[in-house]
């Protein structure tokens, strides 16, 4: 045998500690599962960042073609003519986040069949804590994707704000849209339990929600009922609040941000709920 | 005081590490497991023996608190299951059938993730998660990626996650299914090891009697949800003649032999092994 023998255990192995439920003994394990989730989300993108790379060439081929294009024939009117380009980043921003949060239950359907998924519902972590640890994790991978992104625009010469204050807003504005997407995708995933399925119907929802917000072109343009869906779409709202921090356009930031966080409330609600669907599969 | 002390009803004390009463759990029109008794005092290795689809699994799901009984209960040192799951998941160590570490990670982290959700102080963690990886002879191997481990290495790996908590249970469901008979012997002398050492009860589940005679204290055997008998193994031979084997009393119990695998629940599990091959490749 080449194993080195266990000593005893330290006496404080043996008692596990004393958590009683109280409402702050709850938000306090509530952070700290997020924490530790986001911490393991952080280890991941260390240990491999191809994905960082790949993921990146897409924002960066919107705004080189397609931005670059439109910038040239002036077919999107913008809100205080602003260079197109510029109008352009917040949306690519906010569509590289869409992406990463809306495929981010295909790694909880992974967990599952992996068996991870059991174990970790077997600690002391309530499903909602397990679903917000998750979806801020994926906020966490949307912000180093969007760093990225930032850096490409920036590289083209759209002109960001330099307000520390109003990047750290657009940071907590992309990990709420991203957290609101993810727990839309885990949701997804408690209905459709495999991985294809997920991939087909992430795969069919991506470019309505994307098309059908203010990403693109501002809402003024759109024909009637795309308005309606348009005001509907939260990803509308996190458009609107990235591009009112990071280029300044005007836009009601407390309305913004009141529909992403109410949104993100509910769907980590919906995706709590079907959690155990999920599961005990 | 432990935190396990603390929720016990005066009235009872810790006699039983794990106590079912009239449990029973049905998926559908299929009754996995159909009204179980069983008791397993502190400090004993406990099989739980049957084939695919006998109710082992869905029973240990009752204990972990991850299915709610249909009629009856589960309690762990005195918890009931149902009532306070949060509880009983401070003091039990669970390692699930299928090899789940996540490949993505070290073995460092595996086991720091799981020091985490056990809300392991700070301080002690470090040193925690170290020991754990030492005592499961993981030291040299701790900074790699668990996806490089092989089968019985992961398995090692998962028993250092169950036991970051000091749990008082540990529950081990199939611990050698899919393991290499060296890799198979290698696992039961860790599990040992860990029993004698940290005094910890063990419930695990397996349908290899010879594993079951060998290593357990006591086993129940359990055929289409039911528990057929309970006692030592050598008793339970014994009780049978000169040169029974457990598959024997098996058949003595059931009329039925081991690899005559029942309809229902059999799928799910078949269905769960085919998952487990696809992800190893």
């Amino acid at each position: 045998m080449t194993y080195a023998a266990p000593g005893a255990p330290p006496a404080a192995w043996v008692e596990p500690p004393v958590v009683r439920d109280n409402p702050v003994a709850a938000l306090r394990r509530l952070a700290n599962r997020i924490g530790t989730l986001c911490w393991v989300e952080l280890r991941k993108i260390r240990h491999d960042r191809t994905e960082l790379y790949t993921r990146a060439i897409q924002p960066a081929l919107w705004l080189l073609i397609y931005g670059e294009v439109f910038t040239r024939i002036h077919a999107i009117p913008t809100p205080q003519g602003i260079p197109y380009l510029d109008y352009l980043a917040p949306g690519i921003l906010a569509q590289s986040a869409l992406f990463i949060a809306i495929f981010y239950g295909i790694q909880i359907i992974w967990e599952r069949d992996a068996g991870v998924l059991t174990k970790l519902m077997v600690t002391p972590t309530p499903r909602s804590a397990l679903i917000t640890g998750k979806a801020f994790a994926a906020g966490v991978r949307s912000l180093t994707q969007g760093v990225v992104v930032v850096i490409i625009a920036a590289i083209l010469g759209v002109s960001f704000t330099t307000s520390p204050l109003k990047l750290i807003g657009a940071a907590i504005v992309l990990v709420l849209g991203t957290a609101f997407f993810s727990c839309l995708s885990m949701s997804i995933a408690g209905v459709a339990l495999a991985r294809d399925r997920l991939m087909g119907i992430g795969q069919a929802i991506t470019m309505p929600l994307f098309f059908s917000s203010s990403a693109l072109y501002p809402i003024a343009v759109m024909p009637g009922w795309l308005q309606a869906i348009s005001k509907v779409n939260p990803l509308t709202y996190e458009v609107e609040a990235l591009r009112g921090l990071l280029i300044g356009i005007p836009t009601t930031l407390w309305l913004d941000t009141l529909v992403l966080a109410g949104s993100t409330l509910a769907s980590i609600t919906c995706a709590s709920l079907l959690l155990p669907r999920l599961a005990n599969r | 005081m432990t935190a396990g002390a603390t929720e016990m009803t005066p009235e009872e004390t810790v006699t039983h590490a794990v106590r079912c009463t009239d449990l029973s759990y049905i998926f559908g029109t299929n009754t996995a497991v159909d009204h179980v008794d069983l008791s397993i005092e502190p400090g004993e290795m406990f099989g739980l023996l049957g084939p695919n689809g006998a109710g082992k699994t869905t029973t240990i799901r009752m204990l972990t608190t991850l299915l709610k009984p249909a009629t009856g209960k589960v309690t762990v040192f005195g918890i009931d299951a149902a009532a306070h799951p949060m509880r009983v998941r401070r003091v039990i160590g669970y390692v699930p059938q299928m090899l789940s570490a996540d490949a993505n990670l070290t073995g460092v982290e595996n086991v720091e993730l799981f020091a985490r959700l056990f809300d392991v102080p700070r301080k002690s963690r470090k040193e925690r998660v170290t020991a754990a990886l030492d005592a499961m002879g993981l030291t040299e191997a701790a900074t790699r990626l668990a996806g490089t481990y092989s089968g019985g290495m992961i398995r090692r790996l998962e028993l250092a996650q169950a036991l970051i908590n000091a749990p008082r249970l540990l529950v081990l469901d199939e611990p050698t299914v899919g393991l290499d008979p060296i890799a198979r012997g290698n696992v039961w002398e860790y599990i040992a090891k860990l029993r004698t050492e940290h005094d910890m009860t063990v419930l695990m589940t397996t349908h290899y009697m010879d594993e079951a005679d060998a290593y357990c204290d006591r086993v129940s055997l359990m055929h289409r949800g039911r528990i057929r008998t309970t006692g030592r193994p050598a008793d339970l031979r014994a009780g049978l003649g000169d040169g029974a084997t457990l598959d024997d009393v098996f058949r003595h119990y059931t009329g039925d032999t081991l690899d005559n695998a029942p309809e229902e629940g059999g799928i799910r599990d078949v269905r769960r092994a085919r998952r487990t091959a696809r992800r190893l490749g």
